[in-house]
């Protein structure tokens, strides 16, 4: 890799490290953005889904006739109508099949049975609401242990060859090393824990506009899409629709953290139908739909086991976990990680040894396994490590922190090779851990923990130390349902300099429309003011696989360096002929290109493009653009020290976050203002599923979470105050030396709430309470221990 | 989601409104703050054939003391006890509580107070400092004692046609205090548990009066007798206060589910009606 | 039936059926998109609009409720051709990310400025925890409003 440029920049041009304003915010502000829902058309009708009320029936027969017959009603649509077309099952995004409306059973609550097309969306909500359905009930599996007993009942029956409820099993590390770690082990630690299932739950739901000209065979497909190309190439696998003529246009998006990655069966319903009625038709997803049908994320069962020596330091881990995958296997995910990348379960501590099994198993839930914030998986692996060291610390008389700092992977020892196999790009743990010790007050809030316990009162300090694995590909070894996971940047500039940069990936809230122009502006020196950033738009953005998996930054962030610096390049050699000089000793900085030694002979970029159009050298291409293609060669590696502080309610177990202390390695930084707000969003998600955010399912298989009274996203005032810190080890092999920073957050966080509280009860001997860490849990926890 | 269909008559007075929920019949209801009603239209778990708009009326957003009461009327919000100055005790308590500040500034006292959701948090209120509720109907105006308003889940004692028009709560003259404590997850969430408590004291120091009424614990919001029981005739104190806690968790029933265990919510209704009693002394005392 | 209702300082009137939501009305009938659905739970308040000047969710009130009323959303913020203290503050401190819930934030935020031109943090947060974030943790929200606030004083 060669050396990273100098991107410096004075604050008119905006460049990297500049808290430049969001250009995204001017409509924003004025209530003119263009969400899903703001869409219109002429002529367009309006969907709505009649779903199942049950977790598992056979369905006998479906009555539409009352439906059919409400004034206003065009039609209505079956999984036999959808069969006809060969369209009622669809493929996941894991190899799997999902129904599209269901044909032979439900299997779980909430699937899609029928649709409503009508002329407004009142009418198709009564409408939806008179279709019969004539159900066979059959036992609901809940839970993945009951799915993979011998006498459950076989949910995919549909599946050749599918004989029970076993989706997958997957290993990863040395198993014959792990073994014999633990035998020599003086000391074996383990942990149970569950980290229930949650939703993306982004305040704009899921949607999609259809629209398919009957005459041109042109569909244009307006959609939540945080993929908008991947989408287009599914859906034209999916449909059978020419790709050229599919062009999905994802517009302002109301937040997606991993919501909008998956097709959803209603996108495929409106679709289908806009292409059978020839009109255009819309589907909001309401907040119910949404909560109870689209990709939930975790519901994971994990045991974790630590081998230590007499000194303290981890030999070897071993980890086994249970996942329940729903009732279809739809996790987005790369194609050869059965569990996502949950094998980065080593987490951030030095030791040669490590096996990990994962089994997933079908139950009658809602199919997700979706990312939420969390990069495939890499959250739950997080959880575990981190919950599971301070078990090994407090069983060993230790300070958690003193527990870290003794087994974390050294400055010197990066790159660092896992016992998984990820290569750690770079980090400095140690002075991460101590920084954030240091403006946490650690000692001295160790001693008034003392002091506290001596009044009764219970006081805890909760460490987490993560280490993220984001930014897929490289494309040798990650991709989405075979697409290849780089990204893509075009970026042409106009004679006048102004320029246009053209996006693969699809911002939902980051701010891409900012930090994107400002690598441009850091590369070429073209003010961050003069460059529009275009995307979500697959007829005019180049191919890319989207944004997820904190992978913008590492991916399309590369390829807009790589694009501008072959701008960069042509720019030299234009410049050398308008200074009639070796293009070998022209320099560029801050958008002027100067002659080595004489630095009065220069031009400006913007005298460049003019060029470009009007006085070419001889030889040279005319125009000024070019595209990228950008695989990274490597994951980057975040990473972050979270000291939470937290007094808990000894009579009821209700606590409460004192302090919340984060320090956030995420390499340069390219607009440290937006890489903060992306973390205070993280953080309150973290604090949102450890303390009240879950979604829970009774015997019968009814949700228990399918609207915003039972599933808790916490407001301003419940939402604890952060303390932000920062350390800066670049990425050695990002051309901007960009990590990534979407989810580290969410990632991080979780495990330092949990063991805050932990930590206020350890002394009784408790150590573990599962998320969310409800009031009841605690103080069930506490008269046990008493 | 949206609501399914219905007729709207928006009334002008009150004898507009007791009239066309007469005409309307069984399935006709009145529309106040509509913070309870309207999303059980949207959920469809309500479709009445007729609603009726009481928003309209002038002078039912009445909130005054008068004759040793606060008189709080039909169309007062939640929000207009919050800003106000004149209710105290468990009324000023509970009211920055009910849900959140948007629902509270549509949602109403008595719209709430009608609904006799037991998880809502009124009619706690008004049992523990024994309210009254004023109805009109067809025969004209009478008065509930809040114990008989409310009879059961989501039942109250209206006859058909007569609709609430205040609720007044009872202005001790002597020393008083009281305190609504409410456990809920987050800002929006209905109580987890909630208990309301109401003290009065004597000249000489002893409690004369005493009201303690549970939220989301029971079938209907209880009102803990035994509890005031012990309490009236008594000198403050922690065991005593400790004896009361007791009494009102024994008759508390709660029920295990998302918010937590049957047991534990029994122990935050001894928690909280100790913390409550404690509260509402420290109030009577400061006078 | 036929309503009136003064929007962002403009008389309109319609014929709407008596069960349009308030949030669709102004959305879908009068064609103001600014204002967002979010939730079917008057939960999470991205709907907001003020109602003669009071912060109300719009999916929990009917646009019948609204006849004779004035009715104010995130498009009559800006006047004569100026950003309000508020909108400049969201965007000059970060107060949104994915901007679905900002037009309710920014509603409630000017609101409270109406009757409190100082208030602390502990009253921002009150006043906007009827209304869901799901991108900023509410920390740029609250400093946004505090901006806007100390802009009004220093006017």
């Amino acid at each position: 890799m060669t050396a990273t440029p100098d991107l410096s920049t004075p604050p008119e041009i905006g460049g990297i490290g500049h808290s430049v304003l969001r250009r995204e915010d001017d409509r924003l502000i004025e209530g003119q953005g263009d969400f899903l829902d703001d869409v219109v058309l002429p002529g367009m009708l309006h969907m709505a889904i009649h779903r199942s009320p049950v977790a598992h029936a056979r369905i006998r027969g479906i009555d539409s006739s009352a439906a059919s017959a409400v004034d206003g009603v065009v039609a209505v649509v079956t999984g036999e109508l959808m069969a006809a077309h060969n369209l009622a099952w669809m493929p996941t995004l894991s190899g799997d099949t999902q129904a599209v409306l269901a044909t032979d059973k439900v299997r779980y609550q909430g699937q899609e049975v029928a649709a409503v097309i009508a002329t407004d969306p009142y009418v198709a909500a009564d409408a939806a609401a008179l279709i019969e359905v004539d159900y066979e009930m059959l036992p609901a599996v809940t839970g993945p242990q009951q799915s993979l007993s011998a006498d459950a009942p076989v949910i995919r029956d549909e599946k050749e060859g599918q004989t029970d409820n076993l989706v997958y099993t997957w290993e990863s590390g040395d198993a014959e090393a792990t073994d014999a770690a633990f035998e020599s082990a003086a000391r074996v630690v383990s942990l149970d824990t569950f980290y229930p299932r949650s939703h993306p739950a982004p305040l704009e739901t899921c949607g999609i506009v259809a629209d398919v000209n009957s005459v041109t065979g042109q569909a244009t497909v307006y959609l939540t899409s945080q993929a908008p190309h991947a989408h287009r190439t599914l859906f034209a696998l999916v449909a059978g629709l020419p790709e050229q003529n599919i062009r999905i246009i994802s517009p302002d998006i109301g937040g997606g953290f991993g919501n909008k990655v998956p097709i959803y069966p209603g996108y495929v319903v409106a679709t289908a139908a806009s292409l059978l009625l020839g009109t255009p038709v819309k589907w909001i997803e309401s907040r119910s739909d949404n909560l109870i049908s689209t990709g939930f994320g975790r519901d994971y069962h994990m045991r974790g086991e630590l081998a230590l020596d007499g000194d303290g330091r981890i030999l070897a881990l071993r980890a086994d976990v249970l996942s329940d995958q729903g009732a279809f296997y739809s996790d987005a995910q790369p194609t050869q990680f059965r569990a996502g990348l949950f094998h980065v379960v080593t987490g951030s501590y030095d030791f040669p040894a490590a096996h990990v099994t994962c089994r997933g198993a079908f139950t009658n839930k809602a199919p997700g396994g979706v990312a939420y914030r969390c990069s495939f998986r890499i959250t739950e692996a997080s959880y575990l490590i981190e919950r599971l060291v301070q078990t090994a610390a407090y069983e060993i008389g230790m300070d958690p922190a003193d527990f870290r700092l003794l087994n974390f992977i050294r400055e010197d020892q990066f790159p660092y090779t896992t016992p998984t196999g990820f290569v750690y790009d770079s980090g400095d743990y140690h002075t991460a851990l101590r920084k954030a010790m240091d403006e946490v007050g650690y000692a001295e809030l160790r001693a008034e923990q003392a002091a506290a316990r001596a009044e009764g009162r219970l006081l805890g300090i909760g460490i987490a130390h993560f280490t993220e694995a984001v930014g897929a590909g490289p494309s040798r070894t990650y991709d989405i349902a075979g697409l290849k996971m780089f990204d893509s940047a075009e970026l042409r500039v106009h004679p006048t300099g102004k320029a246009i940069l053209k996006l693969g990936v699809k911002t939902q809230g980051q701010g891409h429309e900012t930090t994107f122009a400002q690598i441009v502006a850091s590369e070429l020196g073209i003010p961050v003011t003069d460059i529009k950033v275009v995307h979500g738009d697959t007829d005019n953005t180049p191919y890319g696989l989207g944004t997820y998996a904190s992978r913008s930054t590492p991916t399309a962030g590369g390829a807009t360096s790589m694009v501008s610096r072959k701008l960069a390049d042509k720019g030299r050699k234009i410049a050398a002929h308008l200074l009639e000089a070796a293009e070998a000793d022209i320099d560029l900085a801050a958008g002027t290109f100067s002659v080595r030694g004489t630095p009065e002979r220069s031009v400006t970029i913007q005298e460049v493009a003019f060029a470009a159009y009007t006085n070419m050298p001889e030889g040279l291409e005319h125009g000024f653009e070019g595209v990228s293609y950008y695989d990274p060669p490597n994951l980057t590696f975040p990473y972050g020290s979270y000291i939470v502080v937290v007094e808990v309610d000894a009579e009821t177990g209700v606590w409460k976050v004192d302090r919340m202390v984060a320090l956030d390695d995420c390499g340069v930084r390219i607009n440290p203002m937006i890489v903060e707000g992306q973390i205070h969003g993280g953080l309150t998600e973290g604090f949102a599923k450890s303390s009240m955010q879950w979604i829970t399912f009774d015997e019968d298989g009814n949700c228990i979470g399918s609207n915003f009274m039972d599933y808790l996203v916490p407001t301003a005032w419940e939402t604890p105050r952060f303390e932000l810190l920062e350390t800066c080890v670049p990425s050695p092999h990002h051309p901007i030396g960009a990590k990534g920073v979407g989810e580290s957050a969410t990632v991080g966080s979780p495990a330092a709430y949990v063991n805050a509280v932990i930590d206020a009860l350890a002394h009784l001997g408790v150590r573990n309470i599962d998320m969310p860490v409800l009031p009841d849990r605690v103080w069930d926890a506490l008269e046990s221990a008493s | 989601m949206y609501p399914p269909s219905f007729d709207l008559t928006v009334a002008r007075s009150v004898a507009e409104a007791v009239d066309a929920l007469a005409e309307g019949g069984e399935d006709a209801r009145i529309l106040a703050g509509g913070q309870s009603l309207i999303p059980m239209l949207k959920l469809r778990f309500a479709a009445p054939s007729l609603l009726v708009d009481i928003n309209e009326i002038a002078g039912l957003d009445l909130l005054e003391r008068t004759n040793g009461h606060l008189r709080i009327g039909a169309t007062a919000r939640h929000a207009d006890i919050v800003a106000s100055d004149l209710p105290g005790g468990a009324v000023a308590s509970a009211a920055p509580w009910i849900s959140d500040p948007l629902v509270r500034n549509r949602g109403t006292v008595c719209g709430s107070v009608a609904h006799c959701d037991p998880e809502g948090d009124w009619n706690s209120v008004l049992l523990a400092t024994g309210a009254t509720v004023v109805a009109t109907g067809p025969g004209g105006e009478r008065s509930i004692d809040i114990g008989d308003f409310v009879v059961d889940f989501f039942t109250n004692s209206l006859a058909p046609g007569e609709m609430v028009t205040e609720v007044h709560v009872p202005v001790p003259a002597g020393a008083s205090g009281g305190a609504y404590m409410k456990l809920e997850r987050k800002v929006g969430d209905y109580a987890t548990v909630g208990v309301a408590t109401h003290l009065e004291l004597g000249g000489d120091g002893t409690i004369s009066a005493a009201g303690i009424a549970m939220t989301s614990v029971a079938p209907v919001n209880r009102k803990a007798s035994d509890a005031e029981a012990l309490l009236v005739g008594e000198a403050p104190g922690d065991e005593l206060f400790a004896a009361a806690a007791e009494a009102a968790a024994a008759a508390s029933e709660p029920r295990s589910d998302v918010r937590g265990s049957a047991e534990w919510k029994r122990n935050v209704v001894r928690v909280y009606t100790r913390r409550g009693l404690e509260a509402a002394l420290a109030q009577a005392q400061a006078g | 039936m036929e309503i009136s209702v003064t929007i962002n300082g403009t008389a309109q009137s319609h014929d709407v059926e008596a069960r349009q939501l308030l949030v669709d009305y102004v959305r879908s009938t009068v064609g103001l998109t600014g204002t967002h659905i979010g939730c079917d739970t008057t939960s999470c308040g991205v709907c907001t609009v003020l109602l003669d000047g009071v912060p109300v969710k719009a999916c929990t009130v009917l646009a019948a409720q609204a006849d004779g009323h004035e009715v104010t959303t995130v498009e009559g913020l800006k006047a004569d051709g100026q950003l309000h203290a508020i909108q400049k503050a969201f965007k000059e401190n970060h107060g949104l990310q994915c901007g679905f819930c900002t037009p309710a934030m920014m509603l409630v935020g000017a609101a409270l400025l109406e009757s409190n031109d100082d208030p602390s943090e502990d009253e921002i947060r009150w006043a906007i925890s009827g209304n869901l974030c799901r991108c900023t943790g509410y920390i740029n929200i609250v400093k946004s409003i505090q901006a806007a606030a100390a802009e009004g004083r220093a006017q």
